[in-house]
C-alpha cells in the first residue's frame, strides 16, 4: 500500500511529459495541416489586392506589397460579374427551391401513402442515386436544343428540379414523424394535401434546411453542367465563366482572384454562419 | 373435407343476406378509397416522377441507344457495337481508363488515410479544435473549379509560391506541362477537396464509440497503437468501408480541377473518362462513340454504388 502511494507520482510523471510533447506535436500538425488547406484561400484573398505587377514577379510573395481595390471595381465592367453572380444564384436558387417542394411532394406520398407499386417507385429512387449523371449528358443537350432551352435559366433549372437523393433523404426523415397528428387530422376529414402542408412539412423543417443547403451549395459550386448547357457569356454561371475567363486571359491574375473572392464569399459566409447544419448533416446522410 | 365442415364465424356472418350486402358496400368503398389514395399518392409524386422520366430515365436510355450509333448532331446511322469495339482497341480511351484508375487508386487511399489521421488528431480535447475543423472542412464547400484557378497560380513554376517554397526545403518540383506533375498536382487538388468531407464522417464514426471502452483499455495499460489496433481501426471498419466507396465514386468522375488547371493536357496524361467524354461529346461532336465511353462510367460506378448501398444501409440502422 504504502509502496504503490510513493511510486504513484513517479508513473505518472512520465506519461506526463509525452503528454505534453504529444500535445504540442499535434499542434504543430493540426497548424501546418490548416495552413496548407487555407494557403489557396488566403493566397487568393491577398492577391486579389495586389498590383498586377506585384503578382508576377519573382521570387512570388504571399503577403501585397502594394494595396490595390481596382480589381474589385474593373471585374464588373470587363467581364459581366453581375450577369454571372445573378446566373449562379437563379440557377442555385430555383433549383433548391423547386426540388425541394418536387423532392418532399413525392417523399411524402413513398413514407405515408399507400398504393400499389410504392417499393418498385422506392427501389427506383435508389437505383437513380447511383447513376452518374455524367451519361445523360449528350442525349439533354440534345433535347435541350430541340426545345430551345440552351442558354436558358429553364435549361438550367428544370433537368435538376428534382433529385433522387433529396426524395431519398426527406423519405427517411419523414418516416421518423410520428403519426399521430396525421391520424387525428385524417380522421377529421383533413386532404393528404393539407397533411403534408399543414401538419408534415412544418415537423420536417431542419430536414428542408439541411437538404436545401446541400442542394444550395452542390449547384452554385457545380461546373459540368452549367458549362455544358450555357455557351453564351451572359447566361453563364461563376464558376463556369471564371474558368472559361482563365481559359481566354490568362494573365490579368489580379481580376481573376477578385473575381473568385466574390464568387467563393456566399458560401464562405453561409458555412460559418450555419456550420453546424453543414457539418452534422454531412456526418448523418454522407452527402456532398 | 375437414375444412369445409369447419363453420367460421367470418363465414357465418356472410352468408346472411343483410350482411353480404353490407360487406360489399364495405368492399366497394374501401376500393374506391384505395383508388382514390392510390390517384392521390400519384399526384404527389407526378413533378418529380415528369422530371426524373424526361430528363433522367429517357437521357440514360437514349445515351445507350445513340452508343450503337454515329451520332453526330446531324445524323445518326445505326453501327452496331462499332463503338464498343473501338473501345477495346483506341489508345485514346485506354489513356483515359488507365489515368482515371491511376488517379483514382491514388486519391481515394491517400484521401481516406489523411482523413483518418485528421479526425484522430481532432477527436481529443484540444484548443482551437473547432477553427482546425473548419479549415480542413472549408474546401468542401467551395468550388472547385474557382479554387482550382487559384491552385493553377500556386503551382507554377515561374511565379507560383509552391514550387519555390518548395525548391527552399530542398524538393524539386515540375509544373503543370509536366506529364508526371500534371497528375500529381491534379491529385494534390482532388486530395485536398473531399478530404475535409471524410475527416467530419471519420469523426462522426469515432464518436460513435463509447468512451468506457477506451478507460477499460487505459486501465489495463494497452499502449495507443495497440488501443488504435484493436478497438479504433476495427470499430470504424464500417465508417471506412462507407468512405472508402464514396471517395472511389468521387475519384472516378473527376472532372472540374482537371478541366480548370490541365485541360487533360499535357499530351492527354491527365485526360480522365469524363474530361475525354466532355471532348468527344462537345468539342469533336463524336456523340455515339463519347456515348460508349459514358456507359463503360455507368457500369463502374454502378458497382460500386451497389456496395455503397448496401454499407449505407447497415449505417442507417444505427440511427
Amino acid at each position: 500500500m504504502a509502496i504503490a502511494a510513493r511510486r504513484a507520482p513517479e508513473v505518472a510523471a512520465r506519461p506526463d511529459v509525452v503528454m505534453r510533447l504529444l500535445r504540442v506535436s499535434t499542434y504543430l500538425v493540426l497548424a501546418f495541416v490548416a495552413f496548407v488547406v487555407l494557403l489557396p484561400f488566403i493566397w487568393t484573398l491577398l492577391t486579389s489586392f495586389k498590383l498586377e505587377e506585384d503578382i508576377v514577379k519573382f521570387p512570388p510573395e504571399l503577403f501585397p506589397r502594394s494595396f490595390t481595390l481596382e480589381h474589385y471595381t474593373d471585374i464588373w465592367s470587363r467581364v459581366p460579374f453581375a450577369r454571372l453572380f445573378l446566373n449562379t444564384v437563379i440557377f442555385a436558387g430555383g433549383v433548391t427551391i423547386i426540388s425541394l417542394i418536387f423532392d418532399s411532394m413525392t417523399a411524402y406520398a413513398l413514407a405515408r401513402l399507400d398504393f400499389p407499386g410504392r417499393n418498385v417507385l422506392f427501389l427506383l429512387v435508389l437505383v437513380t442515386m447511383m447513376l452518374p449523371f455524367q451519361v445523360t449528358l449528350i442525349p439533354l443537350f440534345a433535347l435541350l436544343s430541340d426545345l430551345g432551352w440552351v442558354n436558358t435559366h429553364q435549361g438550367l433549372i428544370v433537368p435538376r428540379a428534382t433529385n433522387a437523393f433529396g426524395i431519398f433523404f426527406l423519405r427517411q426523415f419523414f418516416l421518423s414523424i410520428p403519426r399521430d397528428l396525421e391520424s387525428a387530422a385524417r380522421v377529421d376529414g383533413a386532404s393528404e394535401f393539407r397533411i403534408y402542408r399543414q401538419i408534415v412539412l412544418p415537423l420536417a423543417v431542419p430536414a428542408l434546411l439541411t437538404l436545401g443547403l446541400f442542394h444550395f451549395m452542390y449547384n452554385w459550386n457545380d461546373l459540368l453542367w452549367p458549362l455544358i448547357v450555357t455557351t453564351e457569356t451572359e447566361m453563364q454561371t461563376l464558376p463556369a465563366g471564371l474558368a472559361l475567363f482563365m481559359g481566354e486571359h490568362v494573365v490579368e491574375y489580379g481580376l481573376l482572384m477578385a473575381g473568385s473572392i466574390l464568387a467563393l464569399l456566399p458560401m464562405v459566409l453561409m458555412f460559418l454562419m450555419i456550420q453546424r447544419r453543414f457539418v452534422e448533416g454531412i456526418a448523418t446522410t454522407g452527402f456532398k | 373435407m375437414s375444412e369445409g365442415t369447419i363453420v367460421r364465424p367470418g363465414a357465418a356472418v356472410g352468408r346472411k343476406p343483410r350482411g353480404r350486402v353490407a360487406a360489399e358496400l364495405h368492399r366497394l368503398r374501401r376500393s374506391s378509397l384505395h383508388r382514390r389514395r392510390t390517384l392521390t399518392a400519384f399526384l404527389f409524386m407526378l413533378p418529380a416522377l415528369v422530371v426524373l422520366a424526361v430528363f433522367m430515365f429517357w437521357p440514360m436510355v437514349h445515351a445507350l441507344r445513340i452508343s450503337f450509333t454515329d451520332y453526330n448532331v446531324f445524323q445518326a446511322t445505326w453501327v452496331g457495337l462499332a463503338n464498343y469495339q473501338k473501345l477495346i482497341e483506341d489508345p485514346a480511351f485506354h489513356n483515359a481508363l488507365g489515368n482515371t484508375l491511376i488517379y483514382s487508386a491514388i486519391t481515394t487511399p491517400l484521401s481516406v488515410g489523411l482523413a483518418l489521421a485528421f479526425a484522430l488528431l481532432l477527436n481529443r480535447k484540444i484548443r482551437g479544435r473547432d477553427f482546425f475543423r473548419a479549415s480542413i472542412f472549408l474546401p468542401v464547400i467551395t468550388s472547385l473549379a474557382i479554387a482550382a484557378i487559384a491552385w493553377r497560380f500556386l503551382v507554377n513554376p515561374d511565379i507560383g509560391l509552391l514550387p519555390y517554397w518548395l525548391d527552399k526545403i530542398g524538393m524539386e518540383t515540375r509544373g503543370l506541362a509536366h506529364p508526371t506533375w500534371a497528375m500529381i498536382w491534379v491529385i494534390v487538388v482532388g486530395v485536398w477537396k473531399n478530404v475535409g468531407f471524410y475527416t467530419v464522417m471519420y469523426l462522426a464514426g469515432l464518436q460513435s464509440i463509447p468512451r468506457e471502452m477506451y478507460e477499460a483499455a487505459a486501465v489495463d495499460g494497452a499502449k495507443p497503437w495497440t488501443r488504435f489496433r484493436t478497438m479504433t481501426w476495427p470499430l470504424l471498419m464500417n465508417t471506412t468501408m462507407f468512405v472508402f466507396v464514396i471517395a472511389c465514386i468521387a475519384a472516378l468522375q473527376t472532372f472540374d480541377q482537371i478541366f480548370v488547371m490541365t485541360n487533360g493536357g499535357p499530351f492527354f496524361q491527365t485526360e480522365t473518362l469524363v474530361m475525354m467524354i466532355y471532348r468527344l461529346g462537345f468539342q469533336e461532336f463524336q456523340m455515339g462513340y463519347a456515348s460508349a465511353v459514358s456507359w463503360v462510367l455507368v457500369l463502374m460506378v454502378f458497382l460500386l454504388s451497389f456496395v455503397q448501398i448496401k454499407f449505407f444501409n447497415k449505417r442507417q440502422v444505427q440511427y
